[in-house]
């Protein structure tokens, strides 16, 4: 018997994909119960969540001044509601792995982080030093408290579903850790970690204003635009545009970058690509062992004369 | 104020890691060990804060075999004024690690305690938070920037999917790092030498905490990732331009 509680993630105006996500995770496990614990002062989110195929209710968690989004003030009413179910899962985004270990601590029990396969109700996969290996992974625990890494699962966009929504009040605001702002890198772009291709550039880049031509490629083909740590550390690019270890891990069908060595914390982001392609002028880059289609050549030349040509 | 910084010895980052061929783990006999990369940078922040005048002394510790020593001299070398070492034979887990922290912290009494995101062997990305909730203290995850509000609280600014997070937080507290916080100072051989001297303090994990809560979870096996099926290179734009458009994926 598995009862499974999800912790859905939104930005305050829409469900984040990877609530679907983790639901496909929590239906692998044929689990008899999926709830889905949802904080966020608008009702209209509920219903979003609601609609979701699969959810049997939703627990709306009301609250006000953005403890939506702090760890320490909604992880105890997960934890408490967490008792009644077997496995408690949250998507491993930044909000995920900064709430959940709290609900494990509270629950006394270790987390399974970054699950990518589930084998039977208390087995499971998941990557360690940074993809190089796969574990497989036994939790005895009463409660299973997992995060799931989004990239392994095909968000279900079904919304045929009709749950029913408990409403109810945050009773476990913390006073001593406040919010004081968000400053999102905001583009018209598509979504990093959703869209169906990607387009990268890194230090082979060389400038903020050179970056203009990645954007361009980006738009003209509606792709999202990605970075790596050395383009964003170099101040090329916002830090939310980072794909790798410590960054964005995802799996569009195409994924395209220029100027990127191919270091394993960067490769650790794009396994999970449907097509790689690699353009670089080094033709001993690392990043030609595990493209799909390889191109050496200087990107200041390549990007204008595909910008031609497609 | 004391600021505790928990490290961590891993395998280096730029080691490619190889599972052994029977799949009981990763071959780490000969290879290089460093101080995860993370705890460096926490180290370093630690040391910035000293340097300001706001943290008196900076106090680093690990949990792990007597090798660790290696990286606590380092960490002395960089700056640190004294290390724990606790003693644990077999690896611990993030809660039975976070158990084991928060006994120093009872001990220590720091104002704010810094750790890594991240460990970058097992990746599991818990102990802090896990030790801030078994602390009952606020934490800062994934830290890019902290700037001391006044004497009692921090603002922390947070990578996040979004962008960039910042929240307040009442000392003490616990913040991990995120790689952009700072780039960490190299060690100078007269300080090595100096190091030598600090104090390093051994405790024993079983005495600090003799029946850690919580199931480990059992590893089963270990295996190497499925390798991707060897690409093509092409000569010209135009042919990569065709194979994009046989696969469908421009239009
Ligand atoms: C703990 C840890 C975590 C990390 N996490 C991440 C992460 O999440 N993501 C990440 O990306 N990195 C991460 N890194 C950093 C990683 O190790 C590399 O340093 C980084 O990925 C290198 O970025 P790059 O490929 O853009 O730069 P470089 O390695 O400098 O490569 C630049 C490439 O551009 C090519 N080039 C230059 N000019 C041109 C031109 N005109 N045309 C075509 N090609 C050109 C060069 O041949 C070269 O191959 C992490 C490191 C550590 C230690
Ligand atoms: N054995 C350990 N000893 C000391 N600190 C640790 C240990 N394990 C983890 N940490 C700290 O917790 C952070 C996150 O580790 P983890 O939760 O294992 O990914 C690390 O960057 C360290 O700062």
């Amino acid at each position: 018997m598995s009862k499974v509680l999800i912790l859905a993630e939104h930005n305050g105006n829409q469900i984040n994909q990877s609530t679907a996500k983790v639901l496909t995770a929590a239906k692998q496990l044929n689990a008899d119960t999926i709830d889905v614990v949802l904080f966020t002062a608008d009702t209209n989110l509920a219903s979003q969540v609601a609609s979701l195929s699969g959810v049997n209710e939703v627990k709306l968690v009301k609250c006000a001044d953005n403890h939506d989004q702090l760890a320490a003030s909604i992880a105890p009413t997960i934890a408490e509601l967490g008792k009644s179910y077997s496995h408690v899962f949250g998507p491993s985004t930044t909000f995920g792995k900064d709430v959940m270990p709290r609900v494990a601590a509270l629950l006394g029990v270790n987390q399974l982080s970054d699950v990518m396969e589930i084998i039977d109700n208390n087995t499971f996969k998941r990557p360690i030093y940074a993809g190089n290996a796969i574990i497989t992974v036994k939790a005895n625990s009463p409660q299973i408290v997992a995060t799931v890494r989004t990239a392994s699962f095909t968000a279900d966009k079904s919304t045929d579903g009709s749950a029913s929504v408990n409403e109810s009040t945050l009773a476990t605001a913390v006073s001593h850790t406040s919010f004081v702002e968000l400053s999102t890198g905001n583009s018209d772009r598509p979504d990093l970690q959703t869209a169906s291709k990607v387009i990268s550039g890194g230090r082979g880049v060389g400038s903020e204003e050179n970056f203009k031509i990645v954007y361009d490629l980006s738009d003209k083909l509606g792709a999202a635009t990605g970075a790596s740590r050395a383009a964003v550390d170099a101040g090329y690019v916002p830090n939310d545009m980072q794909v790798g270890q410590t960054g964005k891990i995802i799996a569009p069908d195409l994924y395209m970058c220029f100027g990127i060595s191919g270091a394993i914390q960067h490769l650790t982001g794009i396994k999970d690509a449907g097509t790689i392609v690699a353009i670089n002028k080094d033709g001993d880059a690392p990043i030609f062992e595990v493209a799909d289609v390889g191109l050496v050549g200087d990107l200041f030349k390549i990007i204008p004369e595909m910008m031609e040509k497609l | 104020m004391k600021i505790l910084v928990a490290i961590k010895r891993v395998v280096d980052y730029n080691v490619r890691v190889q599972v052994k061929p029977d799949g009981s783990g990763v071959a780490t006999d000969g290879v290089k060990m460093s101080i995860n990369p993370f705890d460096e940078i926490a180290i370093e922040e630690a040391l910035r804060i000293k340097e300001q005048g706001k943290a008196d002394e900076v106090i680093v510790v690990t949990i792990g075999t007597g090798d660790s020593q290696q990286q606590l001299r380092t960490a002395m070398a960089m700056g640190a004024d004294r290390a724990i070492l606790v003693e644990s034979s077999s690896p611990v887990q993030p809660l039975q690690a976070a158990q084991i922290l928060l006994q120093v912290i009872d001990k220590e009494q720091p104002g704010l305690v810094i750790t890594g995101k991240q460990a970058i062997d097992d990746d599991n990305n818990q102990t802090p938070q896990m030790l801030a909730t078994l602390w009952d203290r606020p934490q800062a995850t994934f830290a890019s920037k902290i700037d001391f509000v006044d004497t009692n609280n921090i603002q922390v600014t947070r990578e996040v999917d979004a962008g960039l997070e910042t929240i307040q937080v009442e000392l003490p507290a616990v913040v991990s790092t995120d790689l952009r916080l700072n780039e960490p100072r190299f060690v100078k051989l007269p300080d090595i030498m100096k190091a030598k001297r600090k104090p390093l303090e051994v405790l024993m994990d079983t005495d600090l905490v003799p029946s850690p809560k919580g199931e480990p979870i059992e590893v089963l096996a270990h295996e190497a990732p499925q390798p991707r099926q060897k690409g093509v290179m092409v000569e010209t734009v135009d042919e990569l331009i065709d194979i994009l458009k046989d696969k469908g994926l421009v239009g």
